[in-house]
């Protein structure tokens, strides 16, 4: 069922993305590590490193416009979930370093025992194993996700209402993580990483392997997009953004639509933060930044949400803008530019970059919705 | 007092299809529905008329579940309590309903709006792995031809005409295959030609099903030619043949004042 | 009116004892008592100490002081007192009592007079009933408090005269309060001390319950322990209590200040539906504002500091007013009807403002000075109220009450209110909606611009102000209902006490979570806030 479910999505758009997107995470880790660094086509670590950090944050911005874009809940929470998977990782690679930390405690965290803690938190329990970990990097978020939405989206809390309170979601989590009786590292967060799966996470060729990884959970990310948009519970999705109360009046119910959706996507952004951490070396409260979640929302806004190659192109160019520009004498006018986008792509651009493109592409034949690829009525899967 | 009146109006409602007793419905102290009752039997077709204000939409709201009202009572087919289910579940029970302002899902294609609507499993795994069977395709392309859009098929709802997506809606009220529609106000906003079609249209399905039409429009109420329940106030004023309506002194003094 | 009169009598008795205390005759009847000092062994200076002190004037406090620091010398040749200090291989001698030069003196003419620790303690033991005796009811007060944290019996005889002699009614209080204290520790009799523990637990407070606390664990089972005890429970209750008021005051603080922030953010949201991300920046463009006006004040009119607030509130309404419909007219207008892409226009419009105030004003905190009436405290029972916080709360209702009589009362804000209601019919009706809709825009931006002025009192002014109120805001208006200022005003009282309650328990920020998930729950029951506006028009 999944298997047909997600093989009647392959059209050839779909394909051509997922091929360019596992051809570059290939590419660029054989460039790092096959070429001599003085090489035209050597890539150097810090930029792999880089270029992963935008492929999680593509991700995550799939995550967001899969929510936003189908199904018009505007989520001003992803990086909750996104940071609660990074957290999850970070504990397991917190483990890993077992005693090889400053204090060189056997059992125990560095902080923890800067803190003077006597014994491992329960929580902390099964972080030593990776399976352990994985499984909650989608947990977590997953069930954070459906508590928060089962209450959310059954009593109707909609629109400007529901952004505010996913704000407030993050915001408290923000809050809570500061603090170091938590049990997470408080304003520090956890770092110093060693190791990931026996490998030393300073390697290239762990690098190189973290980028292949990010680049095959962005592409199976968006094949998992691609098939839940194709399907009949994808048009309920953008029949819900478009008319809710029209979708319950020929009897749908609404929220178990949501909550699906929901969840689904909080679990992506866990995947997004769990890569994340590894690459860039630290997870921190800052993570659960109400900036950061709405960082998120303008790379789909600037790529053009409703699509889903939108959101990838839109987090590449934005973090590239951003990287480009703070690392320069701009530095200082880059939140002017930032505040700017915002501004002009919802003014300008309301569509995004690949949705006015694709408009522009088809609106000639039948001003068709740019995230209806599949025939109408899928008459031609009907006939087998 | 509700639990005398219960197995009363139960036994009463056991044979209609739909029951309103002493329905009562208000908003911060303003009563959109004061005491409201209405029996539409099965097979029946009916027409609401009644001026802005008289509660006419609060009564579709209440019996498809987007209000729940203060007292009364709201059976469907004899048995169901409307007044304990939301509107999903009261959808998926046969009642359809079309709004005033036509609402469509825009940014679907005509197949689209249809398909959605045709009655099957609305559970979201459901739909999730949900595959297009023949049979889903000959009863979509039966509507069209009903509706008269299977030209427009491929069209995005967003670019239909008003009366166009007037069809529409009723076309996907057909598809959800409901027992009872619900129709509100469908000549509005129409040519006089898109008019009369519009209720040859309703007449044919009223062969099948019962429908409710509420309708300001006299003619397009006379071109229905059925029962007749005018509404004031949030409740009934007069109920019967739209000649014997348009002749209750009560009925000229609230339409036409003294 | 009476106590004008009491305070009266006393200013006339200290300016008498003032002026007692500057006559010479005076000095010349204590220059025995000082030349006392003089004879020889410590018996007889403490005697001549217990002398001094028993005057009870303060005027031999400096001689007493002289005498500790070993400043005091006798003259052989007549056997006179001196406050004495090295000079040219000799001595300067002057006048203990006045300071008065009174020549010099060799070396050998002088005899330093000794003191030792029983002497000094005299020397400490006089001074503390002297300083209790002063003519500044300041000084005394001071003092009976130190004699009350001290409560050594050996002083009950000076407290009793002290008593004697106050004219103050609440340094004579202290006394009382001290003496009981003093007479727990003493070995009087257990009557006597029961007395006293009802005394002690009548005044109430910490201190008494410290006292009580370490006179209950001293004393043998008895009447006195079981005295103690039952005071020490009903103090505790009593604390309880003050304790309430204190976080119910803390609150109604909060509330204020949440209020400030809120209001504003409750007119752009009820009436036009846009959610104003930059109102935060709003409340720090006021903020900046007032320290641009305190720069201009201090470098040019020192002498109109007082007032520097007073001149920057109607400037930062009109400085945020203005910025806040530039935004309206440059960006929020084209967005009416897309709450979602609204939301992240003015998201970023506050970035762009916060960058600009960091590029301009630099990113540390500035100095915002607070006007002499807005600094300091007074207490109120036990509960200690700072002026600027209490400022803050009256400011809040004040601006608050305007805001409804605007609205309430004059056209436009009859005319907004239509807006709210229904802006289609609004309009048919010769409203100038986008007129009314530019204007709420400034309003509402106007008086987050003057909640700036108040909050940079009691905040950080960094362009990161407006950031840690943004939410709390928001929190504040969808809790009250949206739409309804009442429930604005509700709301922020309610989250703000809620919030300190919790604070004691949980902690400031488990608190605030608490809070916020609280509130997240909330909405989940009332999606429209506690005060929504009900009715079909609403839902369509």
């Amino acid at each position: 069922m999944v298997t047909n479910f997600l093989l009647r999505a392959l059209d050839r758009r779909t394909a051509i993305v997922l091929i360019a997107i596992l051809g570059v995470g290939i590419l660029l880790p054989v460039l790092n590590l096959a070429t001599d660094p003085s090489s035209p086509f050597h890539v150097p670590t810090y930029v792999l490193t880089l270029l992963g950090k935008y492929l999680t944050y593509a991700l995550l911005a799939l995550a967001v416009d899969l929510v936003w874009g189908f199904c018009g809940i505007l989520s001003l929470g992803h990086a909750a979930f996104f940071a609660l998977g990074g957290y999850a990782m970070g504990m397991y690679l917190m483990r890993q370093i077992g005693d090889r930390g400053t204090y060189g405690n056997p059992l125990l965290p560095d902080f923890m025992v800067f803190l003077n803690w006597k014994e491992l938190p329960w929580f902390w329990t099964g972080f030593d194993h990776f399976w352990f970990a994985a499984i909650l990097v989608l947990l977590v978020p997953g069930i954070l996700a459906f508590v928060f939405g089962w209450f959310a989206f059954r009593s109707r809390v909609t629109g400007v209402y529901l952004s505010i309170i996913t704000q407030a979601m993050t915001y408290a989590l923000l809050l809570a993580f500061f603090r170091n009786d938590m049990g997470f590292g408080g304003n520090n967060g956890l770092t110093d990483f060693k190791e990931i799966l026996g490998f030393d996470i300073q390697a290239d060729t762990t690098r190189g392997a973290l980028f292949f990884a990010s680049a095959l959970a962005l592409a199976a990310g968006f094949w998992i997009c691609r098939a839940v948009i194709a399907s009949k519970f994808g048009k309920v999705l953008v029949a819900v953004r478009d008319a809710e109360s029209r979708t319950r009046f020929i009897g749908y119910r609404v929220e178990g639509y949501k909550l699906l959706v929901w969840t689904l996507s909080a679990m992506m952004a866990g995947v997004a933060g769990a890569l994340y951490v590894p690459q860039i070396g630290i997870i921190n409260p800052g993570e659960f930044a109400p900036a950061n979640s709405i960082e998120a929302v303008i790379w789909v806004a600037v790529g053009g949400r409703g699509t889903l190659i939108g959101p990838i192109v839109g987090a590449l160019l934005v973090s590239f803008g951003k990287t480009w520009f703070t690392s320069g004498m701009l530095a200082e006018y880059w939140l002017f530019v930032l505040g700017g986008l915002f501004v002009l792509v919802t003014l300008f651009l309301p569509k995004g970059v690949v949705g006015t493109f694709l408009a522009r592409d088809r609106k000639k034949p039948a001003e068709k919705p740019i995230e209806d690829v599949v025939a109408p009525g899928a008459v031609g899967q009907a006939a087998e | 007092m509700t639990s005398t009146i219960e197995p009363v109006a139960h036994a009463k409602a056991k044979d209609s299809l739909l029951y309103l007793d002493g329905v009562s419905v208000s908003f911060d102290g303003f009563k959109a529905l004061r005491g409201l009752s209405l029996v539409i039997e099965p097979g029946e077709m009916r027409a609401i008329i009644g001026p802005n204000g008289a509660g006419k939409t609060t009564m579709m709201d209440v019996i498809t579940g987007k209000t729940k009202p203060d007292s009364g009572d709201v059976y469907f087919a004899g048995d169901t309590d409307l007044t304990r289910l939301d509107e999903a579940a009261i959808a998926s029970l046969g009642i359809g309903r079309k709004f005033q302002k036509p609402t469509v899902f825009e940014s679907h294609t005509v197949w689209d709006n249809i398909d959605l609507a045709l009655a099957g499993d609305r559970k979201p795994f459901a739909t999730l792995f949900h595959r297009t069977s023949q049979a889903e395709i000959a009863r979509v392309e039966e509507i069209l031809d009903t509706i008269r859009l299977t030209d427009k098929r491929d069209w995005l709802a967003a670019n239909l005409s008003h009366g166009q997506k007037q069809w529409l809606e009723i076309g996907m009220l057909l598809a959800q295959e409901p027992k009872l529609l619900l129709v509100d106000e469908p000549a509005a906003g129409m040519t006089d030609a898109e008019t009369a079609e519009t209720a040859i249209l309703l007449q044919e399905i009223a062969r099948t099903k019962s429908v409710v039409v509420v309708e300001h429009d006299m003619t397009f109420v006379r071109d229905l030619g059925v029962k007749v329940t005018v509404l004031h106030e949030g409740s009934v004023l007069s109920e019967g043949s739209l000649d014997a309506a348009s002749a209750d002194p009560k009925v000229i003094e609230v339409y036409l004042g003294r | 009116m009476v106590d004008m009169i009491q305070r009266f009598k006393a200013l006339l008795a200290i300016l008498a004892l003032v002026l007692v205390a500057a006559m010479p005759a005076r000095a010349d009847d204590l220059k025995p008592l000082v030349d006392g000092l003089g004879k020889n062994g410590y018996a007889a200076l403490r005697e001549a100490i217990g002398a001094l002190a028993a005057t009870g004037d303060p005027a031999v406090a400096p001689v007493l002081q002289a005498l500790g620091a070993g400043d005091l010398y006798v003259r052989k040749s007549d056997r006179a007192v001196f406050a004495a200090t090295k000079a040219d291989g000799g001595f300067a001698l002057k006048d203990p009592l006045t300071g008065a030069d009174a020549g010099t003196a060799g070396s050998r003419d002088v005899e330093k007079i000794r003191v030792n620790n029983a002497v000094r303690e005299a020397v400490t033991s006089a001074l503390g009933s002297l300083t209790l005796m002063s003519a500044d009811p300041a000084k005394r007060r001071a003092a009976a408090a130190d004699v009350f944290r001290n409560s050594d019996p050996a002083q009950i005889p000076l407290i009793d005269q002290a008593i004697s002699k106050e004219t103050d009614a609440g340094i004579a209080t202290t006394l009382q309060m001290a003496r009981a204290a003093a007479v727990l520790k003493s070995d009087a009799p257990d009557a006597e001390k029961v007395a006293a523990i009802a005394a002690l637990q009548a005044k109430g407070g910490r201190d008494v319950l410290a006292q009580l606390t370490a006179i209950e664990a001293s004393a043998p089972d008895g009447a006195v322990k079981a005295a103690a005890q039952t005071a020490i429970t009903s103090i505790q209750g009593t604390l309880k209590l003050w304790d309430g008021a204190q976080n119910i005051l803390y609150g109604i603080s909060l509330g204020s200040v949440l209020l400030l922030a809120a209001i504003g953010l409750a007119i752009t949201f009820g009436v036009m539906g846009v959610i104003n991300m930059a109102h935060g920046e709003m409340v720090m463009i006021g903020a900046y504002t007032t320290f641009v006006v305190q720069e201009l004040i201090r470098n040019n009119m020192p002498w109109l500091f007082d007032w520097s607030l007073a001149i920057s509130l109607p400037l930062a309404f009109l400085v945020a007013g203005l910025v806040g419909v530039l935004i309206e007219r440059m960006v929020i207008r084209y967005l009416y009807g897309r709450p979602l892409e609204t939301l992240l226009a003015t998201w970023g419009v506050s970035l762009i403002l916060q960058q600009a105030v960091r590029t301009w004003f630099g990113p540390n905190n500035r100095e915002v000075g607070n006007p002499s009436w807005m600094s300091g405290a007074f207490e109120l029972g036990n509960l200690t109220i700072t002026y600027n916080r209490m400022w803050i709360v009256v400011f809040a209702l004040v601006v608050f009450a305007t805001l409804m009589l605007v609205l309430k009362r004059t056209p436009f804000g009859l005319q907004t209110r239509a807006v709210t209601q229904n802006r289609p019919m609004a309009s048919s009706m010769g409203i100038r909606t986008p007129w009314v809709d530019a204007l709420t825009f400034g309003l509402g931006s106007g008086i987050a611009g003057i909640a700036g002025v108040a909050l940079s009192q009691i905040d950080n002014v960094s362009p990161n102000l407006g950031q840690g109120y943004i939410i709390d805001s928001f929190m504040v208006v969808v809790f009250g209902g949206v739409g309804n200022l009442w429930g604005t005003l509700v709301g922020a009282f309610t989250l703000g006490i809620a919030n300190k309650f919790l604070e004691p328990y949980a902690g400031a920020v488990l608190g605030k979570i608490l809070v916020l998930v609280f509130i997240i729950l909330f909405i989940q029951k009332r999606p429209r806030g506690l005060f929504a506006l009900k009715g079909r028009a609403v839902e369509a």
